[in-house]
């Protein structure tokens, strides 16, 4: 038993965590989310980093490893709270690999992993990056479809969330081509690595907190030396704890442990997403009035964590797979 | 990242799994509260008899040597097969521990052996009245005579206290001191015309607790442990192993009780009620996240030698799970829950105490917020 990372993981977090420290400082993710756009250069930088493949075979040019690797990708972008086409990207590659007929996976899955076309994933309800996708996959409780640039009917969604290009895609499209079986498999992996993105932004709002918590000074202290603050800190922490957990188990799962996934991707999803919005929340209290204004960065986590629970299920969805899959 | 167990450790799991098969003794029978006792602690000597007494104490001392996994993979499977807890468990997890820490060789031969086989039973007397959570507040007196020491004053929540040979005490040694200084570690034999127990009635109606009266009860110089004055840094040794003990098995205790709780949801016809759905799940989420989050930390541990930030929030994982469950069962019972000596309702009532005893939830976040987010502290 070991619940650790190996060297090449650690790795991969670390450059993940190095490259979005440097490249996604604040006032870019600031400037990109309020241009409601993602930037060329960058995104360019992450595709010859091979992140768009990384879960992807390498006989269809991607690094061929698993949705550990993914997810510690969607964790650090979350953390930056990125714009990007990524999650997208990444995605709708992973959906055609684990559930994409063989016609489909030749003919798109080498174009998304270099990134020389571009994909976009989501449900009937909700699609992440649909505008100016070449491939579309979409999901709809057990089935899937991909659809082809010509036949999408994009209706553009302005969303809180900033930080990503959202929209409604029309009926047409294609069986994506796998069994029953395939298609859950690949909406769990999506959904884990959503809930990766809403880890990430949870830790992220806790280490904004505690470090306000820390500087801000009301009554002559700290207000972290309060416990109305501290222990909303610390229950802060007991949150982002359960949902790294559950998120890290689920991806070990997809992995190597494939009949444990859709319980394990159930209650990932459940937790990670719920985490990370009573985590903004709570940040946003911590912050007090400066946490309520557009100049402070938080809302921008804050939104992003909202979107994420409407992406495949949120907590109370997921929460009902679970009681099923336990025998209730 | 592996979370299945390597041969070695399926080997291992399997030989606790299949002794314990054959040798568990079911749940403890009803009846008085002395043949309880009696039935816990001839289940001890079935252990040690077989070397289970002391799975992490190493071999020198009479234990196994089981490695930081083994130890909880034992745990975790005395869990599963819902064996007792050995008579003389505050011996085995801190009086044994804190005697080899900092205990003399000649300490070592007195009392590890009867601790393991669970001849003398231990006790624990730190908390006093007016020294909850502030424990180092304490006042109970030691003073110094030819030869050893006069202990004055009283202790409480001492689990085990009618029945211990020793008593594991922290005294203020210095009477000039305050806090953490002037506290030594003693301790303390049991049996002797100084101290008076008596049985405290908590609200379950039953007594596992005692409180503890010391009148110019002795202790022999050669039952102080790391000398005078050190009192607080070697109780704190005793604190962290009670708290490191507990993630192993718990989650997997809270699984036997979920199970439970599920079965008799569906035996009532509930399950399809989307609010008890709701609740089932989010109480599998988070004795998911406490199983997960002991392994992680355990990792971190044989990893690093120091537990992750997971692990400092498993007691309070553990405590408000465990109270939610028992909580939910007794709703699901309806009217049948209420009854006084129904198992759910005990359970029910017993789980209160859980935010309490061990570190209150309070003390907890405190910790949590002071050490691992490093927040300025309240004093």
């Amino acid at each position: 038993m070991d619940f650790g990372f190996n060297d090449e993981q650690r790795e991969i977090k670390q450059t993940a965590r190095a490259f979005c420290a440097d490249r996604f400082k604040p006032e870019v993710v600031r400037n990109l989310a309020e241009a409601e756009r993602y930037d060329d250069d960058l995104w360019t930088q992450m595709v010859e980093l091979g992140w768009p493949g990384i879960a992807i075979d390498e006989r269809f040019g991607g690094q061929g490893l698993g949705l550990i690797e993914l997810v510690l990708l969607a964790e650090e972008l979350g953390y930056a709270c990125a714009p990007s086409p990524f999650l997208a990207q990444a995605l709708s590659a992973l959906a055609l690999q684990v559930a994409g007929s063989q016609a489909l996976q030749e003919r798109y899955l080498p174009g998304l992993a270099s990134a020389s076309s571009r994909g976009a994933v989501g449900t009937d309800e909700l699609c992440i990056d649909p505008e100016g996708a070449d491939l579309l996959v979409l999901f709809s409780d057990d089935q899937a479809r991909a659809v082809e640039a010509a036949d999408a009917e994009v209706q553009g969604l302005l969303t809180i969330d900033q930080t990503r290009r959202y929209g409604v895609v029309g009926p047409a499209g294609e069986p994506l081509g796998g069994e029953t079986e395939a298609i859950a498999g690949a909406r769990d992996r999506i959904a884990v690595a959503i809930a990766a993105d809403s880890l990430g932004l949870a830790q992220r709002a806790l280490d904004m907190s505690v470090a306000y918590a820390a500087e801000r000074r009301q009554f002559e202290r700290p207000i972290g030396a309060y416990q109305g603050v501290s222990h909303r800190c610390a229950e802060m922490l007991w949150a982002v704890e359960e949902a790294r957990s559950l998120v890290y188990y689920a991806a070990w799962a997809a992995d190597s442990e494939p009949a444990s996934l859709p319980l394990a991707a159930a209650m990932a999803k459940a937790r990670a997403s719920d985490a990370a919005w009573e985590v903004c929340k709570d940040a946003v209290q911590v912050h007090g009035g400066i946490g309520f204004t557009w100049e402070h960065d938080l809302h921008f986590l804050l939104k992003r964590a909202r979107a994420n629970t409407q992406l495949f299920g949120g907590g109370a969805r997921h929460r009902e797979r679970v009681a099923e899959l336990v025998g209730l | 990242m592996d979370l299945t167990l390597t041969p070695e450790e399926t080997a291992f799991r399997d030989q606790v799994r299949d002794w314990l098969e054959a040798n568990r003794p079911g749940p403890v029978p009803d009846g008085d509260e002395e043949s309880r006792f009696e039935f816990t602690r001839a289940w001890q000597r079935t252990l040690h008899a077989a070397g289970w007494a002391g799975v992490s104490w190493p071999t020198e001392y009479g234990g196994r040597g089981a490695s930081l996994l083994e130890a909880a993979i034992f745990s975790g499977e005395m869990a599963r097969a819902k064996a007792p807890r050995p008579a003389n468990v505050l011996g085995l997890v801190m009086g044994g521990p804190v005697v080899m820490a900092h205990g003399t060789e000649e300490q070592k031969e007195r009392f590890l052996e009867p601790i393991l086989s669970g001849e003398e039973i231990w006790c624990q007397g730190f908390s006093e009245p007016e020294s909850g959570s502030d424990l180092a507040s304490l006042k109970t007196r030691a003073t110094k005579h030819d030869g050893g020491w006069r202990i004055n004053g009283q202790k409480v929540w001492t689990t085990l206290a009618h029945v211990s040979k020793w008593c594991m005490l922290v005294a203020r040694s210095d009477p000039g001191s305050s806090k953490h200084a002037g506290l030594t570690y003693f301790i303390c034999d049991m049996e002797q015309a100084g101290i008076e127990v008596r049985p405290l009635i908590q609200i379950t109606g039953e007594a596992e607790f005692n409180e503890v009266f010391f009148n110019d009860a002795w202790v022999p110089e050669e039952n102080v442990i790391g000398g005078e004055g050190n009192g607080w840094m070697v109780a704190i040794t005793t604190l962290m192993n009670e708290r490191a003990g507990l993630g192993a098995s718990a989650a997997v205790g809270l699984s036997n009780d979920l199970d439970a709780l599920i079965e008799l949801c569906n035996r009532r016809g509930c399950g399809g009620d989307v609010r008890i759905r709701d609740r089932i799940a989010r109480l599998k989420i988070g004795i998911e996240a406490l199983r997960l989050g002991s392994m992680r930390s355990l990792t971190a541990q044989i990893r690093t030698g120091i537990p992750g930030p997971e692990g400092s929030v498993a007691k309070l994982q553990w405590s408000s799970t465990n109270q939610a469950l028992a909580e939910l069962a007794t709703e699901v019972l309806g009217p049948a829950g209420l009854e006084r000596n129904g198992e759910w309702a005990y359970k029910m009532l017993r789980s209160r105490a859980n935010s309490i005893e061990g570190g209150t939830t309070e003390v907890l976040k405190n910790i949590v917020a002071e050490r691992v987010l490093g927040l300025p502290k309240l004093r």
